[in-house]
């Protein structure tokens, strides 16, 4: 059994998995459900000054009959007053004191706002705060959310304020609707913060009525656009952190927020920087029990892996992650396709004919049975025949061997200069 | 399985005993894992009679965490490997699957090997035997409803030895079930996870021959009687002694603890009685290389008690159905061998007390069938004697038990599985079985923190 309590930025918790700020956050009743059902902490429906909320409020793209492969919301923070928010929050913390509960707040980018918010919320007790920077729509009409997130100076600024008076740990929640979010992550870190979660969600439209012509969702027939999260952003935000965690300057720890859907993902994050995840869209689509398998799941692959914490496995694969120009152009796969697994369905064979590299030729035997072939010195190892292909161990990538050593274009480029260099001065 | 088809009859007898379903393959697993919708208070659950965490051991699969499905299957089943071949599947969780009344169930039943399966191959201990408590228990027989007694109390640290009578432990899941469906190596690995636990099982060890029962109840703490049911009754006609009349269970057991002698090559058969006992026995004497084999029965097919995928089974096979069939008298040749079955047709009267209509025969109407063997499956004798010398009260050899604790009339034995098994007891299944198993050792557990909270 390995351990999987975390330590993000002094914030504990018994398992790295948290309920992001989101609907399930949104009362004691559901956060302690939620820690009954296993979560290791939960990030608290955003606080701030009270709003009013629209129906509806969800939409979710469904993919080749799947649903929820993505999903939209243009619900605010919290519509219900700060007082009954903070006393459930004090009753949560007194039930579970080993479980990390975190206020997310969101009020408008002046000091002395930060300020009162911060000493009141940790006069009732939370483990850390997490400055909401990064919710797309209403809010950021208002001047707040990502309307803030976006400009590093308000990002540095805001962060600076409540790190002022802030007793607890500060997590900046950043929005990635941003060209690059490792700006305004290295704006958090100048401000003072203890730590950084991304994403937020992204600005999406989930659809069109083809017979209402409304927007999907719709509120009396107009619509604005949401915030889109599920697993279809993972990749999204899984790069987030991958970029932050890269970066010298952004030494802070990272909560992974973004398609965790189960304990793979989160693994994932983990070992690309994050210390711990947060979750919501899977919960929304399942209940709170999945955190049961993300549990049970983590915590066998660590022990088939030997790994004794799951602190361990924190950051292990950002040294593999790096730039495009360091990338070796002298390694080589090729396709391989195995004949004995394959179903002949040639989706191989026309994705490469039509749209890569023309090398997999349709063949006949000697028996009159169609059969498939890589011509491998045409072959130019883009994967897309085996991402293509529907049949596991059909098609192998394979490495094979280069006579020339490896060289990234960047070390390609530098030698270049030199000898130009050298030319020049003889 | 119950959603299996008949296989192909090879005249190579020892291929007819390989298993016939072969399992899903891995991508079939993760499609199937991820259509199921992780029902809330999932009626699944309700509907299997161990209660396994259905949703969430599917759930698992889709995710690749394949040890902690089959943890979550074993937790709650400790026969979740022979369960997954041989529970009525479209009776039990699968018929209450929501999807029936969307697009099409859930295949539990294959998911739920996919999962033991894998387990199987890594071959490695899944629990840990409990903190060792000092308390001792007994268990006679190793058949389901012992051996998930067994696996439950080491759980809670009892020390526990089972009495098997047989070569082997495993009971009616190594011995009464059909190869081509359960195949012995499944058995033998559900008893070597109970044994890794800790748990002594004695075979070869008769009670009442090698150890007494009064031995027994002065060796160990505790008692539990899962002996299930012995051979198939006499169906007292003329003619029963002759060469050719076997009995079903044994026929079922030989072809599973020896290879195919050939004998009923090219035989005819009859089969009496349409049980599921019944179409196991059918199916292997078609698989024994028969070459003609009929089922009579007395009532017709609204009454036999076989499922109804088992009688599509047996149909696939060829078996033939003879309804309102009555045998009368065995017919034999000068070498004692059979050479017929004289049989009587019936009609059926009033409703029994059973419940179901009462067959009479109608006069004259013998007839004679062109028979080389005739196989016994009216039922199964109990083991009234081995009751008795735990002097535990009975009715007809169904030993008498409290419907909560499963307590017999002498309070340190308790009895479960088909020992038990009469009326209003549910059905004779091995997962009712391994259910039983588990309540036992509950109430056994029970009864020890009610003793320590007296002291």
């Amino acid at each position: 059994m390995a351990d999987l309590q975390i330590n993000l930025a002094g914030i504990k918790s018994p398992n790295p998995f948290w309920l992001a700020s989101a609907p399930p956050t949104n009362s004691g009743y559901q956060v302690q459900r939620a820690f009954e059902a296993g979560w290791g902490g939960a990030v608290w429906k955003t606080l701030g000054d009270p709003i009013i909320n629209t129906t509806s409020r969800f939409a979710a793209a469904s993919f080749n009959g799947k649903k929820v492969a993505g999903f939209n919301n243009i619900e605010l923070i919290t519509d219900r007053p700060l007082e009954v928010n903070l006393k459930e929050i004090y009753e949560t913390k007194k039930r579970f004191p080993n479980h990390a509960i975190i206020a997310s707040l969101m009020v408008e980018p002046q000091q002395e706002k930060w300020h009162e918010i911060v000493k009141r919320v940790e006069d009732i007790g939370v483990d850390g705060l997490e400055l909401n920077f990064g919710c797309p729509h209403g809010m950021a009409e208002r001047g707040m959310g990502a309307a803030s997130g976006q400009v590093p100076e308000l990002v540095e600024k805001q962060t600076y304020w409540v790190k002022e008076v802030a007793k607890t740990p500060v997590i900046v929640k950043l929005t990635p609707n941003i060209t690059d979010i490792t700006v305004t992550a290295e704006a958090a870190v100048r401000g003072g913060a203890d730590a950084v979660s991304m994403i937020n969600t992204i600005n999406s439209l989930m659809g069109v009525d083809l017979d209402s012509w409304n927007t999907i969702p719709h509120v009396a027939g107009k619509g604005a656009h949401g915030g889109y999260c599920g697993p279809a952003v993972k990749p999204i935000a899984l790069n987030m952190v991958g970029e932050c965690a890269r970066n010298p300057l952004i030494d802070i720890p990272i909560s992974g927020i973004g398609g965790i859907s189960n304990w793979k993902d989160a693994a994932e994050f983990i070992l690309m920087g994050a210390t711990g995840v947060q979750v919501c869209t899977a919960a929304m689509h399942h209940g709170f029990s999945i955190v049961e398998d993300m549990i049970d799941g983590l915590n066998n692959y660590l022990d088939e892996k030997g790994i004794a914490s799951v602190m361990d496995l924190v950051g292990k694969s950002v040294p593999k992650y790096s730039n495009w120009g360091d990338l070796d152009l002298n390694y080589k796969v090729v396709a391989r396709i195995n004949n004995d697994v394959c179903i002949n369905c040639n989706k191989c064979h026309i994705s490469c004919e039509d749209t890569s590299h023309q090398c997999i030729d349709m063949l006949v035997d000697e028996n009159g049975k169609s059969y498939l072939k890589v011509r491998e010195e045409d072959c130019v190892g883009c994967n897309l025949c085996s991402i293509v292909c529907p049949v596991d161990g059909a098609i192998d990538m394979v490495e094979v061997k280069q006579a020339l050593p490896s060289m990234s274009w960047n070390q390609r480029q530098s030698r270049i200069a030199s000898f130009m260099t050298e030319r020049v001065a003889k | 399985m119950s959603t299996i088809t008949g296989g192909r009859i090879s005249s190579n007898l020892v291929e007819n005993f390989e298993e016939i379903y072969k399992g899903l393959t891995m991508s079939e697993a993760i499609e199937e894992a991820n259509r199921c919708l992780y029902c809330y208070d999932a009626p699944c659950i309700k509907a299997c009679p161990t209660s396994i965490q259905i949703p969430k051991f599917i759930k698992k699969i889709a995710t690749g965490n394949l040890k902690g499905s089959a943890k979550t299957i074993l937790e709650s089943n400790p026969l979740g490997a022979s369960c997954a071949r041989v529970c009525p599947t479209e009776e039990l969780c699968e018929g209450a699957c929501v999807l029936n009344h969307d697009t099409k169930p859930i295949s539990i039943g294959h998911l739920q090997r996919h999962a033991t399966d894998w387990a199987m191959k890594q071959n490695k201990p899944l629990f840990k035997a409990g903190e060792p408590n000092g308390k001792t228990v007994a268990i006679i027989g190793s058949g389901p409803a012992g051996l998930s007694a067994a696996r439950e109390l080491s759980l809670l640290g009892y020390n526990v030895t089972i009495f098997e009578a047989n070569e082997e432990a495993g009971g009616l899941n190594l011995y009464g079930i059909v190869s081509f469906r359960l195949p012995q190596e499944v058995v033998r690995w559900e008893v070597e996870q109970i044994k890794m636990l800790g748990v002594e099982i004695r075979t070869k060890t008769v009670v009442g021959l090698d150890i007494t029962a009064e031995e027994i109840l002065n060796q160990f703490d505790r008692v539990i009687l899962a002996i299930g049911m012995g051979k198939v009754p006499n169906l007292d006609i003329e003619g029963e002694s002759l060469k050719g009349v076997l009995d079903a269970i044994e026929v079922v057991k030989r072809t599973k603890i020896e290879a195919p002698t050939g004998e009923l090559v090219g035989k005819k058969v009859a089969v009496i009685g349409a049980g599921n006992t019944a179409i196991d026995a059918a199916t292997t004497a078609v698989r024994l290389g028969a070459s003609n084999v009929q089922i009579l029965y007395r009532r017709t097919k609204k009454e036999m008690t076989a499922y109804q995928f088992e009688y599509d089974f047996a149909k696939q096979d060829g078996v033939e159905f003879r309804w309102l069939t009555a045998p009368t008298k065995i017919l034999g040749n000068e070498q004692g061998e059979v050479v017929g079955l004289e049989c009587v047709s019936m009609s059926l009267d009033e409703t029994d007390k059973d419940g179901r209509r009462r067959p009479v025969p109608i006069q004259n109407s013998e007839k004679i069938l062109d028979v080389d063997a005739v196989i016994k499956a009216i039922g199964q004798t109990k083991y009234t004697k081995l009751i008795e010398d735990f002097g535990l009260n009975h009715i007809k050899g169904v030993v008498d038990v409290d419907s909560e604790t499963y307590q017999t009339s002498q309070e340190k034995v308790f009895a479960c599985g088909d020992v038990i098994f009469g009326n209003g007891q549910g059905e004779a299944m091995v997962v009712t079985a391994a259910e039983q198993g588990k309540e036992v050792a509950k109430a056994i557990h029970r009864t020890f923190m009610l003793q320590s909270e007296i002291a």
